[in-house]
């Protein structure tokens, strides 16, 4: 069960229902995540569909996919002393 | 809620999933506005692709190989939102390469040396990410959800291009030419890049708030954020009337609008050749896809 | 780490590195959207499992992994003919992914048997992030198997995989080395050694 508050939001996983069929489950998450008009949207699918995917191998420390592969402050100073610019101390 | 109020309710920020009742005009303006978005990211794997086998050290071949895939995903995450609305991805592939559809200005332009990929890189996608946070605020809620994820990934384009361009800078003067060489060639398309200065009350665009700003103020934002990271590297741009003035706007020379015009509408002078290079991947690769499709009905 | 083993560790690294710029060539051309993706990350896992092993025997050689990465002749390197093949083909290309890593799972497996910890510690990491290769490898391989071209395709480059498996068969390159050799050192060549890019 997936719903969503407010349009434009992402839809979230909010909990689940038990039911005999698709019929019965859209009655029950309407009526469960709906009655107080909290949602705009719900997402009904069977657990069965749900594909779940927790396992993110990085052995050998990928940097360049994040901040840390990019170490610019030093080059970025040797670059202006270079330049014969001004450093600026609040710039990175 | 008739059109005039969707127009209302739009204006005042309201937004719109998939499965809203959507007015016809916003509809076809959304499909033509996140196509050429789609397309743009395709097309420009291209002119970044060819260097993948000339990156000079490991890192920087994981590093660009990680940007293009990055395109690739972004062009993927698009054409899906384009599909939920009544465009499916193969047609607009089909459009793409017939020329029908339109991509951005800058990758119609050859990528001549590896200063060009620094330059793309910290340039191109700058100016790039000025108008993709613009539509983190879309009136269409899925697209400005993929946005996110997008706007996210770019940032990691900027820093590599800045590595590159400050190891490129700290090295020879060979290769400080490089930059300089690949700043000057960069710099019409990159003026051009945000469009014409039309008033952004009589940008459809804008009126549907597909996008969040004007073009002018886009070229602005860009000017002020990177024009004093060029120059503090001791690079020049290739425009005499140049200067932020004293009320903080940037001047600058009238970048060519008949060249953009031109350039966009399928004569720039890589944009044959790399029309053809995506029919020819994709012919070749049909089979693939058929076998696949075969297999899934 | 003896010359043996180091020569061994050089074979792999330079199959890995080899093959990793070959499928980086699919990045940005593969047949739907998605496998692009999937399939530029396997190109950037090889590339990041040849330079971790570069590295072991750099530090070994006093140099670097991108010197041994890039600044050999062609003729020094030791990577098996079938990595250094240009296909610009589905079939072949998957082919030889499958055949690839059915060796190199093989290959792993001795490795991690290595009495150097350092070794085995690094096949076994390398091998976690080879599992979900030989997965992708697998789910082409059910997927084409059907596939007149395909069934070619293995075929014809069944023979040339068993040179992964055996330094002896080694030594030999197809013309297309130098080739790429060419493109892969073209911009680090244009500058003197040393230059920082």
């Amino acid at each position: 069960m997936f719903r969503q508050e407010r349009k434009g939001q992402p839809l979230q996983h909010a909990g689940s229902v038990e039911a005999a069929n698709d019929h019965f489950a859209d009655v029950y998450a309407r009526e469960q995540y709906g009655r107080r008009g909290e949602s705009t949207a719900l997402w009904v699918v069977p657990r069965s569909a749900v594909i779940e995917i927790d396992d993110f191998v990085d052995e050998l420390n990928r940097n360049y996919h994040r901040v840390d592969g990019y170490p610019l402050k030093e080059k970025l100073k040797e670059a202006r002393e270079r330049a014969g610019t001004e450093a600026d101390p609040g710039d990175r | 809620m008739n059109d005039q109020e969707f127009l209302e309710y739009v204006q005042s920020g309201g937004q719109v999933e998939a499965t809203d009742e959507l007015p016809d005009d916003y509809r076809a303006k959304l499909i033509k506005f996140i196509e050429m978005h789609g397309n743009s990211e395709l097309m420009g794997v291209l002119p970044e692709r060819e260097w993948i086998l000339r990156a000079p050290t490991l890192q920087r071949k994981l590093a660009l190989t990680a940007k293009v895939q990055d395109e690739v995903g972004h062009s993927q995450l698009i054409y899906r939102v384009v599909e939920d609305l009544g465009k499916p991805r193969e047609q607009c592939l089909d459009d793409l390469i017939s020329g029908k559809s339109k991509f951005h200005n800058v990758f119609h332009y050859p990528t001549k040396t590896w200063g060009d990929v620094g330059v793309i890189a910290w340039l191109v996608d700058a100016a790039a990410i000025i108008s993709q946070k613009a539509l983190l605020k879309c009136s269409y809620a899925p697209y400005a959800r993929i946005m996110k994820k997008i706007c996210w990934e770019e940032s990691f384009h900027i820093l590599h291009g800045r590595d590159v361009i400050l190891t490129l800078m700290n090295g020879t003067g060979d290769q400080r030419e490089l930059v300089q060489e690949a700043v000057t060639r960069w710099w019409g398309p990159l003026m051009q890049f945000h469009g014409n200065p039309i008033a952004k009350e009589e940008d459809p665009m804008y009126v549907w708030r597909i996008k969040s700003q004007g073009n002018e103020e886009a070229r602005q934002q860009f000017l002020d954020g990177y024009v004093p990271q060029i120059w503090e590297l001791g690079l020049t741009v290739p425009d005499p009337k140049l200067r932020k003035s004293g009320d903080g706007v940037w001047e600058y020379s009238e970048p060519d609008w008949d060249e953009l015009r031109h350039v966009v509408t399928g004569h720039g002078p890589k944009t044959e050749e790399r029309l053809d290079f995506r029919r020819m991947a994709r012919e070749n690769s049909a089979w693939v896809r058929q076998a696949l499709l075969a297999d899934a009905a | 780490m003896n010359e043996l083993e180091q020569k061994l560790i050089l074979e792999i690294a330079d199959d890995e590195l080899v093959l990793g710029w070959r499928d980086s060539e699919w990045t940005g051309i593969a047949p739907m959207l998605e496998e692009d993706v999937a399939f530029s990350s396997i190109a950037q896992n090889e590339i990041g499992h040849a330079r971790a092993l570069y590295e072991l025997v750099a530090r070994e050689l006093g140099t670097t992994a991108d010197e041994l990465a890039f600044d050999r002749s062609p003729d020094e390197y030791r990577c098996a003919p079938i990595v250094e093949l240009r296909l610009l083909d589905w079939a072949q290309t998957i082919a030889r992914h499958y055949l690839y890593e059915e060796a190199d799972a093989i290959r792993l497996e001795r490795l991690k048997r290595s009495d150097d910890p350092e070794i085995a510690g690094l096949a076994a990491k390398i091998d976690r992030e080879e599992a979900y290769h030989r997965i992708h490898a697998q789910m082409w391989f059910d997927r084409l198997q059907g596939e007149p071209r395909f069934a070619a395709a293995l075929a014809e480059l069944r023979p040339q995989a068993a040179v992964l498996l055996d330094s002896e068969l080694r030594g030999a390159h197809t013309p297309e080395l130098p080739e790429l050799w060419n493109e892969m050192t073209m911009v680090r060549r244009s500058q003197p050694a040393g230059t920082k890019w």
